[in-house]
């Protein structure tokens, strides 16, 4: 065992492959960049071919291979359980599959762990039933669970190095020129399959909207594509825009919103030309519409707002409140439909969101991020992987990215969801590390990271609740109680790397 | 100095959820529903959840009040759980005279006697939600000295006055003006009705503006999502503030002298401007306003 | 006091517990359904457990779905159980509000 700098212990195999975490920027090296083979194509040579099938005899692909997905269709996802289903019959077994993230969707998964085909996992999350299955110990090697950034500064170094990837096209020409504006199932922004494709060894797009060439708006280009499929559907409209775009009516998700909008728009970051990121889900949501009205009222704009890009956002850049929108994922439709219309409205891919190791990732510019939580402790380390049970069921995503390099990063959750402690003494799984994470903001007030005496100075005269982490921590166990430990076995299911690659936790079965 | 009402929250007693989380939004009152919010074959259920709430959860910072159910319909028990569980104020519904009043008074006071709780610990509301109650308001107000406030039901008045609500709110223009007299009579609060469409903020605000123009501490509300609207309309101007606080000026000016004569800006300053400028400051504290 | 009765309380809403009594032969068997079992499983079963034995009840099988319920709510959804259980609806307060559970 390795103890790392958040005295997490890491086994020693591990320790040894991958290095520990030792800090935010400890590993930030020179690198030679990853390089791929390609197969150049001649004139008269055609890209299109009849089926997923053939595809995959065509790229070669065999047993122990890694291969790619995107997971811009969220839960609407058809392309990676229809690869994997061909492969499986196809007999080819021993696979690294390495997919942006793993939704619900994706539960046959299981099955084709269990049948030897995958062997090899990485991604940003696993959903409910996959992640309680991996949890159980499904798997010999662990998955590799990379934020966003982490996973763009993992196949630009050549850590992940994929020799398929297959791509879920919206739309696509016969040569390959792919965007995700047009078509039957548009996600908008292609920026996690943008890293993919400019990495990959082959690539395959697997299109239901086929057009004539030239298909333009260019998200992927030709030169980066192989080969082009034709398939009747490649995801679901409704399942892309799940969950994430409803606004809340619940009081205490108001109430949050409400404080975290009150810490923004009282910090000095809140004046003409700041950036903010909120992600989604419905608190999130909520702050980007109590950040308007004080926007409105005090007649501030923003210069830009990043990230997974939902209509919230769309509405404020229309109305004037943000000159651009920079977009990496699109939560809804409203979203797609921007990027295909408005200039202002810039895709970019994820090396270029959050990659640690590039020249400067735009989450370096951002003023102001609001991220989510299942668990942050009294170091304000933050879980967002496992449930408060130890089994895998969130994701990473661009949460220890964007809280490293923001200048102000606010986690909002509730002390408590139904019996369990959200503000705990120690988390069960540290993603995002605690000198990260700037001011917790729940229900019953903001905790600000002692570290950051800068805002605690800032923030004096603010009309909310201030407490200790501590405090936020002692108010959630007298409500729920202080929870048994979880017993877990001597398996490790899952290694959680830091966004620099190194190792901030690891999971074990349970 | 007199408790500030401007909101009374209900929440439904067989909601533990909201049980929980009653004192989050900012209400000056959490009123729990053992009523209407209760269907019959749940009374005794809430009755406990109710009680098992008031013994676990801090609402120290909130005053709490509970609408118990007719004394023949559970609500003898109710005030028995209640009282017990320490509650500050029960709320009697459908208070038609002020006999209902001093029957519920004579439970609460034999409870007091049961479990060696200060006699008069507990106290109480009515509301009142119908033609005759209406007309009774003024003895109902004074029918005990545990009586706190009277509030207007207004969706059973308008339907016994074969009426509905209408966006002026003129069908309750007597209702509400009888209520506050009568509540000001008897030197307690008057709350008024609820505002039953939540997502009408607009409505809200005009009922509210109007009840706060006729004199009520305030409204009862059944979101919390009501609660900051409410509270914007009462909160004083800073304007109100400034003047109130040079009338306090004043008073500490002349107590330093020795003097009865309290005079702001050379003018003389008399009892009434004074509780005034002392409920102004209670209200500008209470929505967070910098006062001295 | 045996029953042939079965009695149900409670809900499957969020922050709630839905507590079953059925007639067993001999001693308290709880099957508990939570998504805190991990966490708070033994806990929850043992203040069941307190609580209907203080009520009088030894033998009962509970079945209980749970989906995040506070202390106090067990307690109030399992007392109530046991009232119906037991046919009674006037409740001795006295002695509830002499617990210390």
């Amino acid at each position: 065992m390795v103890e790392n700098k958040l005295k997490r212990e890491i086994p020693a195999k591990y320790a040894e492959q991958y290095g520990v975490y030792d800090g935010e920027f400890a590993h930030i090296d020179s690198y030679q960049a990853a390089t791929k083979t390609i197969k150049p194509i001649k004139p008269n040579d055609s890209k299109l071919l009849g089926s997923i099938h053939e595809a995959i005899v065509k790229t070669g692909l065999k047993d122990g291979m890694t291969i790619s997905f995107h997971h811009h269709f969220r839960e609407g996802d058809f392309v990676m359980n229809m690869v994997l289903d061909e492969i499986a019959k196809m007999g080819i077994k021993n696979l690294s599959i390495a997919p942006s993230s793993i939704a619900n969707v994706h539960a046959p998964l299981i099955d084709h762990i269990k049948n030897g085909v995958v062997t090899n996992i990485t991604s940003s999350g696993l959903r409910d039933k996959v992640g309680a299955a991996i949890s159980s110990g499904i798997m010999a090697n662990p998955v590799v669970i990379r934020s966003h950034g982490g996973r763009a500064r993992a196949i630009a170094s050549g850590d992940i190095h994929i020799d398929v990837a297959f791509l879920g096209a919206p739309s696509s020409d016969e040569y390959g020129n792919i965007n995700g504006t047009k078509g039957k199932a548009t996600c908008g922004s292609l920026g996690y399959a943008m890293v993919d494709a400019k990495y990959a060894d082959q690539v395959v797009a697997i299109t239901d909207s086929l057009m004539p060439y030239p298909n333009t708006p260019i998200s992927i280009p030709q030169t980066d594509v192989d080969y082009v499929v034709q398939v009747d559907a490649i995801g679901d409209p409704d399942g892309i825009a799940k969950g994430a775009t409803r606004f809340t009516k619940n009081p205490k998700e108001l109430l949050i919103a409400e404080y975290a909008a009150k810490v923004i728009t009282a910090s000095s970051y809140f004046k003409n030309g700041f950036s903010f990121q909120t992600g989604s889900g419905g608190a999130a949501l909520a702050v980007s519409r109590f950040l308007r009205q004080t926007m409105i009222d005090e007649d501030v704009k923003a210069s830009f707002a990043l990230g997974g890009i939902t209509n919230a956002m769309v509405e404020m850049q229309k109305e004037g409140l943000v000159d651009k929108l920079i977009d990496v994922q699109d939560f809804d439709h409203p979203s797609a439909i921007s990027l295909a219309e408005n200039a202002d409205h810039y895709e970019i891919d994820a090396n270029m969101y959050a990659s640690p190791l590039s020249k400067g990732a735009v989450i370096n510019q951002l003023d102001i991020a609001i991220l989510s939580a299942l668990e942050v402790d009294t170091d304000f380390n933050v879980n967002v992987i496992t449930g408060s049970d130890g089994v895998l069921r969130g994701a990473s995503g661009g949460h220890s990215d964007t809280s490293a390099a923001c200048k102000l990063s606010m986690v909002i959750a509730p002390v408590v969801r139904g019996r369990i402690p959200t503000i705990v003494d120690a988390v069960t799984t540290v993603v995002t590390p605690g000198s990260s994470v700037d001011v917790v903001v729940t229900e019953l007030g903001i905790a600000i990271n002692p570290a950051r005496q800068d805002l605690v100075d800032m923030f004096k005269g603010l009309k909310v609740p201030q407490l200790t982490i501590d405090e936020l921590k002692d108010k959630a166990y007298a409500i729920t109680g202080v929870p048994e430990k979880i017993e877990y076995g001597d398996q490790t299911v899952a290694l959680i790397e830091y966004r620099d690659g190194s190792l901030i936790d690891v999971v074990k079965n349970v | 100095m007199e408790r500030l009402r401007r909101t009374m929250m209900f929440v439904p007693g067989a909601n533990p959820a909201m049980l929980r989380d009653a004192i989050l939004y900012g209400a000056d009152s959490v009123m729990f529903d053992l009523e209407d919010a209760v269907s019959l074959k749940e009374k005794d259920t809430a009755r406990v959840l109710v009680y098992s709430a008031l013994k676990t959860f801090d609402y120290s910072s909130v005053e709490t009040v509970v609408r118990v159910n007719a004394l023949d319909a559970g609500g003898k028990q109710d005030i028995e759980a209640m009282v017990l569980g320490g509650i500050n104020v029960i709320r009697l519904p459908k208070t038609e005279t002020a006999q209902d009043i001093i029957d519920v008074d004579a439970v609460i006071t034999a409870v007091e006697a049961k479990y060696d709780i200060p006699a008069g610990t507990t106290h109480m509301m009515a509301a009142i939600e119908s033609a005759e109650g209406v007309l009774n308001a003024r003895e109902i107000a004074k029918a005990s000295d545990r009586m706190i406030g009277i509030a207007l039901g207004a969706e059973d008045y308008v339907t016994s006055q074969k009426t509905r609500r209408y966006p002026d709110g003129a069908e309750l223009s007597f209702a509400r003006n009888y209520i506050l007299h009568s509540a000001r009579a008897a030197g307690i609060a008057a709350i008024d009705t609820v505002y039953s469409d939540v997502d009408n903020e607009e409505g809200l605000r005009h009922e509210t503006e109007l009840i706060k123009q006729l004199g009520f501490d305030g409204k009862s509300v059944i979101n919390p999502r009501q609660i900051p609207v409410i509270n914007g309309i009462y909160a004083p101007t800073i304007k109100e503030v400034q003047k109130a606080q040079e009338v306090m000026a004043g008073i500490r000016e002349a107590e330093a002298k020795g003097s009865g004569v309290i005079a702001v800006n050379g003018q003389m300053v008399d009892k009434p401007i004074v509780e005034r400028a002392e409920r102004v400051l209670a209200l500008a504290k209470a929505t967070n306003m910098e006062v001295d | 006091m045996q029953t042939a009765k079965t009695v149900t309380v409670g809900t499957m809403e969020s922050s709630d517990i839905m507590i079953t009594l059925k007639p067993n032969a001999s001693g308290i068997t709880i099957d508990l359904d939570s998504n805190v079992k991990k966490q708070f499983g033994a806990h929850i079963t043992a203040l069941m457990t307190e609580v209907l034995q203080k009520l009088g009840i030894n033998d009962i099988a509970v079945e209980a779905v749970d989906k995040g319920a506070l202390d106090c709510t067990i307690k109030a959804r399992t007392i109530a159980a046991a009232y119906r259980l037991q046919g009674k609806t006037d409740y001795d307060w006295e002695a509830l509000n002499s617990w210390n559970v």
